[in-house]
């Protein structure tokens, strides 16, 4: 299987940064001219800016041509390995992003929009906004979604606001200062929790793979503001007993937010609401086809039961039976968490995918998305120094699996990171290894997805066969890798270091003055 | 809300199952070869974790599918053409989302699959995209006047709101002071990052007034709240409502008098003829990154960034990713690398500084691409044109019967306009604007009640003279009991 794997070698540029290129007096662009009599009317600029608050030096930003910024930044993103190869990053729902929208949303009828428009010339976008999350309603089960978060991570905070404005509501937010998770859920369910100023509880895994409803009602009391939880989590393991949690939380005054991040397996199989659940929350960027963008521009869906409504931030579309409204939120709404309606070209993305996959499309993706992954665990078993997380766990898991290299490692001291910059060498996205903390040890977690063919994912796994054969004839090829890459494996000496790490040239320049 | 009979509609126009064309894994002999090597005959048997009670047990029902393309294309395109764009129309609304220029390199750029495409990657694999990133802030850090500066946060508004929280962490005290002039919706923002009164690390947010006239901060009010308890001033220039803050500096002195720091925003567009605020005081730096090369996309285009000298204080407290210049395993070669990565809450959960996530990764792109087109007579020029076409258009507009200035001069590119003589609304003139193909400014009478019948008009590099002598002759009309 290793011997058909393909000649790769990344483009190289040697490229110097773009400060480096500076030719003085060069010009990348024009802006338009003053007219004369426009400059006749108004005076001198300078006099426009109080005194003590003008420029006296000129930024020191790059002069360069317009050709010269153009082939830079192409010359960079050749050296950007991206989804070029294969990439099955786990968590993360690696798919294809349809280049039809990106087409259509870089149109001025959606690019040059102005939030604050009357919104008789928004109703293009308003339509958009109701059908998607008309959709997101039918999947989740929920009542109403709110786009405003700009990420996951924001629709997790989302969701701490509302927690403080719902027990506010009742009086009840003093007494009311815990929010309960899990070990294995994403580090921001906690960090934003707390960043809200509640207290977190986190639960251990038990033998079962997730914790025990034991340890939450031990964890679960009158301070309980809210679960946030996500299911399956990313080892791929689901909690059968999801819906007795939910009612042990509101039983206790708390409400219950599903962290949907690791929705791709059972889109169209499971509804939140169903399960008793108050809020969930959807990654358009990761589950509905909108791009990555390396981090973004994303979109967390916030949706959440008729109960919550309320609190839910503004600006609400609706649809007075001839018009969509764009209207301002209720006295009780947690007012926003990001200026203006949200990232509207992803949330039409969004829209678009679920209109080409259909409701028999998603649900062929959640089939096909475990198939893969349960396919690709027949081979990584296959790789000696590969073995499972939770291996006395035998039913299947669903779209992604958590593998440790913890075998190969103590026999040939080569870690999972050594493996991962390897992989790259052969075109591998960076594979994913685990949220902190590293519960598995020296972890990795793939995730198929519904995007690669068969093909592909044979390809990923014979990389990672042939590395691990490396491991043992040739470790010092795996832990100094990589070798065919744009340059070599990162020294992450002194990059922590005050003296000597630069965020910006000018701190480089001043910092290390012989080579800046 | 939409046509609900297309939702319940059963979904049948579409072929049961096949190869799907966002599916390579859906062609039908690569679904069977799979099946039978881990030994199944159907899909049930996958999802043996999830109790059979938990299924739904009705197909979805959602609108019939569009797989052709080009029905998907037709479909979209019908629905967006019903938008008025700022391209057909003539436009004068900002308030925290500008029309600016965006030149052709930036949108090529940003749409190369290879930025598209990437979720995280290696320093080796991803360099490109790592070194833009660098590249974007350090032309920040150059606008700014500051050293240190983070990758990209989703908005002006939550990169203010993380300052703050960082200001209170490091100086140890829970009051911020803030403009009363600031935009609401971004105060509405800011409000959420401060924990309420019954929580740890409450924040309590403290309005500066501002000068009636001049509409800058009132410096006696200033001094009247600044105390032993203020964690920070934070202020804005350009303002809010479009003022130049000409007493930066002394802001900045009282409020390091009193143990604060000062948290500055500012609209980086402008620092081509603005004084930088690292230079006159501030300690943190935010603003919007939305006006370098991004579409407005609705108030989808927006950005924010931090930026502070490059000191452990501030650093340490950073709850955004960074990268470095840093070394490889070759001797003097460069990458760049994710420094503090412990103090995030990737790296300590809910130990971290605040949280981070997906931001805004591929704007700091754009954002990169524009610092390097426009550099330093760019920026000089941009904010030449845009100072001097905001105040071509005041004047224009203050000559109009009924009509004034609500503040005087000292303003970049965003000014207050008083309708309150004309006897009209601003909601009214603004429909009779939009009538005649213009969006007029936004509206501040219900936001800045105290301010009356007043709109917030932007001008920018965009409008030609004829633009705005078309605002002011339209505006006239509109106006004209």
């Amino acid at each position: 299987m290793t011997a058909g794997l393909r000649r790769y070698h990344a483009a190289v540029w040697d490229e110097p940064l773009v400060q480096e290129l500076t030719r003085p007096g060069a010009r990348g662009t024009e802006i338009p001219p003053l007219e004369p009599d426009l400059r006749d009317a108004v005076g001198d600029a300078r006099g426009l800016v109080p005194g003590a608050m003008r420029r006296a030096a000129p930024p020191r930003l790059p002069e360069l041509s317009e050709p010269d910024v153009l082939r830079h930044y192409l010359h960079l993103s050749q050296e950007t390995l991206g989804m070029m190869g294969v990439s099955l990053f786990g968590t993360c729902t690696m798919k294809y992003s349809p280049r039809v929208t990106e087409a259509l949303t870089r149109q001025p009828f959606v690019a040059e929009l102005h939030p604050y428009q009357d919104d008789e010339t928004l109703q293009g976008v308003l339509e958009v906004v109701a059908r998607l999350e008309q959709a997101l309603c039918e999947l989740s089960g929920m009542a109403r979604f709110a786009f405003q978060p700009g990420g996951g991570a924001d629709a997790a905070y989302l969701h701490a606001c509302i927690t403080r404005a719902y027990h506010a509501a009742r009086g009840s937010l003093g007494g009311r200062d815990e929010i309960v998770t899990s070990i294995q859920a994403h580090p921001c369910n906690p960090a934003t929790a707390a960043t809200a100023g509640f207290k977190v509880v986190t639960l251990p895994l038990e033998e079962n793979g997730y914790p025990s409803l034991d340890a939450l009602k031990a964890a679960v009391s009158e301070r309980t503001a809210s679960l946030m939880i996500n299911n399956p989590d990313d080892m791929g393991i689901y909690n059968p007993e999801i819906e007795r949690w939910v009612e042990v939380v509101h039983d206790a005054g708390g409400i219950c937010f599903y962290d949907h991040a690791n929705f791709n397996g059972v889109m169209g199989k499971i509804r939140a609401a169903e399960l008793g659940f108050d809020a969930c929350m959807f990654m358009l960027h990761k589950t509905f086809g909108a791009p990555k963008a390396g981090g973004g521009p994303a979109v967390g869906a916030y949706g959440c039961s008729e109960a919550l409504a309320a609190y839910l931030p503004g600006p609400f579309v609706s649809h007075d039976g001839e018009r969509y409204r764009l209207g301002e939120e209720g006295p009780e709404s947690i007012g926003r968490v990001r200026e203006f309606l949200g990232n509207v070209p992803q949330i039409i993305k969004a829209y678009a995918w679920v209109r080409a996959m259909g409701a028999e499309g998603i649900e062929q993706a959640a089939n096909l998305s475990v198939l893969a992954n349960n396919y690709m665990e027949c081979g990584l078993l296959g790789i000696r120094g590969v073995t499972k997380s939770q291996p006395h766990l035998t039913a299947r898991r669903l779209e992604m699996t958590r593998y440790s290299l913890d075998e190969l490692t103590r026999e040939t001291g080569v870690t999972a990171i050594d493996v991962q910059n390897r992989m790259v060498d052969f075109g591998i996205d960076a594979f994913w290894l685990s949220h902190e903390p590293w519960i598995v040890p020296e972890p990795f977690t793939p995730e198929a997805g519904e995007m690669w063919s068969k093909q592909d994912i044979d390809y990923w796994i014979a990389v990672l066969a042939r590395v691990c054969e490396e491991a043992r004839s040739d470790p010092e090829t795996v832990k100094t890798a990589p070798h065919n890459q744009v340059v070599h494996q990162l020294d992450p000496r002194g990059l922590d270091d005050p003296a000597r790490w630069a965020t910006t040239w000018r701190a480089y320049r001043r910092k290390h003055p012989a080579t800046g | 809300m939409s046509d609900a009979g297309e939702f319940a509609a059963a979904p049948v126009s579409a072929p049961a199952l096949g190869a799907h064309p966002y599916m390579g894994i859906s062609a039908p002999g690569e679904v069977e070869a799979m099946l039978e090597e881990v030994g199944l005959s159907g899909f049930s048997e996958l999802f043996e974790q999830i109790p059979p009670e938990h299924l739904l047990a009705r197909p979805l029902a959602l609108p019939p599918t569009l797989r052709a393309e080009a029905d998907l294309h037709r479909h979209l395109d019908g629905i967006l053409s019903k938008n008025g764009s700022c391209a057909d129309h003539l436009n004068f609304l900002g308030a925290g989302c500008w029309q600016h220029y965006v030149p052709a390199v930036c949108d090529e750029i940003v749409a190369r699959s290879e930025f598209l495409t990437p979720v995280w990657g290696t320093a080796a694999s991803d360099l490109g995209r790592n070194q833009a990133w660098f590249e974007f802030a350090s032309g920040i850090g150059e606008l700014v006047a500051m050293d240190f500066v983070g990758l990209p946060v989703y908005s002006w508004g939550c990169a203010a709101g993380h300052a703050i929280r960082m200001a209170s962490r490091i100086s140890g005290r829970g009051e911020v002071l803030v403009p009363a002039s600031i935009d609401p919706e971004r105060l509405a923002v800011i409000r959420n990052y401060c924990a309420p009164a019954e929580f740890r690390g409450h924040i309590e947010l403290v309005l500066v007034d501002y000068d009636r006239q001049s509409g800058r901060l009132d410096l006696a009010d200033l001094r009247r709240k600044l105390s032993g308890a203020t964690a920070a001033v934070y202020i804005e220039t350009p303002s809010s409502l479009g003022l130049i803050e000409s007493e930066g500096a002394e802001i900045a002195t009282l409020a390091r008098a009193a143990g604060a720091e000062t948290v500055v925003g500012v609209d980086p567009i402008s620092l081509g003829v603005l004084a930088p605020p690292g230079e006159w005081g501030a300690d943190i730096v935010v603003g919007t990154t939305q006006p370098l090369g991004v579409h407005m996309n609705c108030g989808g285009g927006v950005g924010g960034f931090i930026a502070t000298r490059d000191e452990e204080r501030y650093a340490r407290e950073y709850p955004t990713l960074q990268v470095s210049i840093g070394g490889t395993l070759e001797p003097g070669e460069r990458t760049f690398g994710v420094i503090l990565f412990e103090q995030s809450s990737y790296g300590s959960r809910e130990a971290g500084k605040d949280w981070t996530g997906n931001s805004v990764y591929l704007w700091a792109i754009a954002n990169a691409v524009y610092l390097a087109l426009m550099g330093p007579q760019g920026f000089h020029d941009i904010g030449e044109a845009i100072l001097m076409r905001s105040h071509y258009a005041a004047l224009g507009i203050a000559a109009l019967p009924g009509v004034e200035l609500r503040f005087g001069s000292g303003f970049f590119k965003e000014f207050v306009v008083d309708f309150g003589a004309t006897g009209k609304t601003v909601a009214e003139i603004n429909r009779a604007l939009l009538a005649r193909g213009i969006f007029g400014g936004k509206d501040l009478s219900t936001s800045f009640p105290a301010l009356g019948q007043t709109a917030l008009l932007c001008v920018t590099e965009i409008h030609s003279k004829d633009d705005i002598d078309r605002l002011v002759h339209e505006l006239g009309e509109v106006t004209a009991r």
